[in-house]
This record gives structure tokens, C-alpha cells and sequence, in this order.
């Protein structure tokens, strides 16, 4: 069971992430696209996954019975080359439906002062 | 200043239906995705670890439905840059055996029109059964 008392708090990440053309041109080629110039919407991904899993396990999500229930994203603009992030997660809900346990942790990249990018994944935990 | 492509606003009508394109997935597919997102989940490439968790094979991670959704979404609005919103809920697993390919069927409708961008709502097909629910996509239009 997830700590409830964590509910609500922001974790600030540590170091910040660039955003290699490498890693963008990677993600695109997969899914077909050949445009590399700005990243596919759903690049973000890569840069919150780790964070939000690491924070979710460490507050005691059995990482292993996870399921995805939903993902959102919101940007404000694209995701470029070049473009270094601090990536925060903050733990927005957390209930138990069913014997499953819900909890909604949202993602924000800012550029400096600027939000880029909030991703909201809702993760289920199977009993 | 990023060049964020944008389809043009009088190319978009409520309620007007794009057709569907067929997106094909394999294990291969699996495998590179978990690379380029660092998704390495293990029911999302070994078969033996997958069954072990209780699930009936190899299944796609939620995401790259939901990324190859975004292509489609992508290619409509004239380029990634114009996508402002996206949206969706993981409804059933894509199960992607070994030596086989998979069909994905993406397709959209627009739902609204507003201040220069379209929402649309999205389909998302796998074995005739919805794989992605409440599909939405904010796109800016030029």
C-alpha cells in the first residue's frame, strides 16, 4: 500500500535531463515518423517514467502487479533537441476500488520557469 | 522559432470522420519501443515472465498504442509540434504473440472547434476489440 500521508507532495528531481536528437529521433523512428525537428507527443514519457516509478516504488507500490489505467498529456509547446528539463512528480491521489488501489502521480517538466510538458498516468495495482 | 507544422483550420469540420490507418505490431516492435522509451517491463518482451504474472502472452506496452495513436493524431495535424493535448485509457491488452503481427487500427473524428484547434476523438482497434477508451486529442490548427 502506498503511504497516504504522501499523498499531495511534490518530489523535485535531483539533476535535470537534456533532450538529446538522438532520443527523439529514436522514439520517432519507432512509431514510423520521419520527422525528427520536434519530439511526438507522447516523448515525454521517457523522461518521467523512471522518476515516477522509482518515487512509487519507494513509497511502497508493488511495482510488479502495475497496470497502466490511463495517461494524459498536456504541452504547451514541443518537446526539442537541446531542451534541458527538471522533472518533478507530484502524488495526486491514491484510493482503493475493488480490492485495487489507484494512485494518480503527475509529472511536470519545466524549462527553467517555463512548464513545458504535465503528463497524469493512473496506475493500478492489482490485489 | 520551432516550425510546428499545423494543418489548416478550413481543412476541419465537426463530426467529419478520417479513415482509418493500420498500424502492424510485432515483437520486434516490443523490443524497440522498450529501447527508445526505457520501458523495460518484462511482460512486454518475455512470454515465460508475462504468463507467470497471469497474463495470456506477450502484451504491447499501453504506451506505443498510445504512441502509434499519436503518429496517427501527429499526421493529421501536420506534425507532432501541433498535438497540445492527448489522452487515453488503457481499456484491454494488445496481445502480441511470438512470430506473429498484430493489427492496430487508429482512426478519429472531430468532436469540437475552438479557438484554432480541433479536438478529436480517437479509435483504436486491435482484434475488434477497443484497446484504447476516451481517446482525445487537442491539435492547433494554422
Amino acid at each position: 500500500m502506498l503511504d497516504p500521508d504522501l499523498v499531495g507532495r511534490t518530489f523535485a528531481g535531483a539533476s535535470s535531463t537534456v533532450v538529446t536528437q538522438e532520443a527523439i529521433t529514436n522514439f520517432a523512428r519507432v512509431l514510423g515518423e520521419d520527422n525528427f525537428e520536434v519530439a511526438p507527443p507522447t516523448f515525454s514519457i521517457s523522461i518521467t517514467l523512471a522518476q515516477s516509478q522509482t518515487l512509487l516504488q519507494e513509497s511502497g507500490l508493488d511495482w510488479s502487479r502495475v497496470v497502466h489505467g490511463d495517461q494524459r498529456f498536456v504541452l504547451s509547446r514541443p518537446i526539442v533537441a537541446g531542451d534541458e528539463f527538471i522533472c518533478s512528480a507530484t502524488i495526486e491521489s491514491a484510493r482503493t476500488m475493488a480490492g485495487n488501489e489507484i494512485v494518480t502521480v503527475r509529472s511536470d517538466l519545466h524549462s527553467g520557469t517555463e512548464l513545458v510538458a504535465s503528463t497524469w498516468s493512473t496506475l493500478v495495482v492489482r490485489a | 522559432m520551432v516550425h510546428v507544422g499545423g494543418a489548416s483550420l478550413s481543412n476541419f469540420e465537426v463530426g467529419q470522420e478520417f479513415p482509418p490507418k493500420t498500424f502492424l505490431i510485432d515483437r520486434q516492435l516490443l523490443v524497440a519501443y522498450a529501447n527508445a522509451s526505457g520501458d523495460q517491463n518484462p511482460i512486454h518482451q518475455d512470454e515465460a515472465f508475462a504468463k507467470s504474472v497471469g497474463l495470456p502472452d506477450v502484451i504491447a506496452h499501453g504506451m506505443l498504442t498510445m504512441a502509434l495513436a499519436g503518429k496517427y493524431v501527429s499526421d493529421l495535424a501536420g506534425g507532432s509540434g501541433a498535438v497540445r493535448e492527448f489522452s487515453a485509457r488503457f481499456t484491454k491488452p494488445v496481445v502480441v504473440p511470438a512470430d506473429s503481427t498484430v493489427e492496430l487500427v487508429i482512426s478519429a473524428k472531430v468532436s469540437a472547434l475552438e479557438n484554432g484547434s480541433a479536438k478529436l476523438d480517437i479509435s483504436a482497434i486491435c482484434a475488434d476489440s477497443k484497446v484504447l477508451g476516451m481517446a482525445k486529442a487537442v491539435i492547433s490548427l494554422s
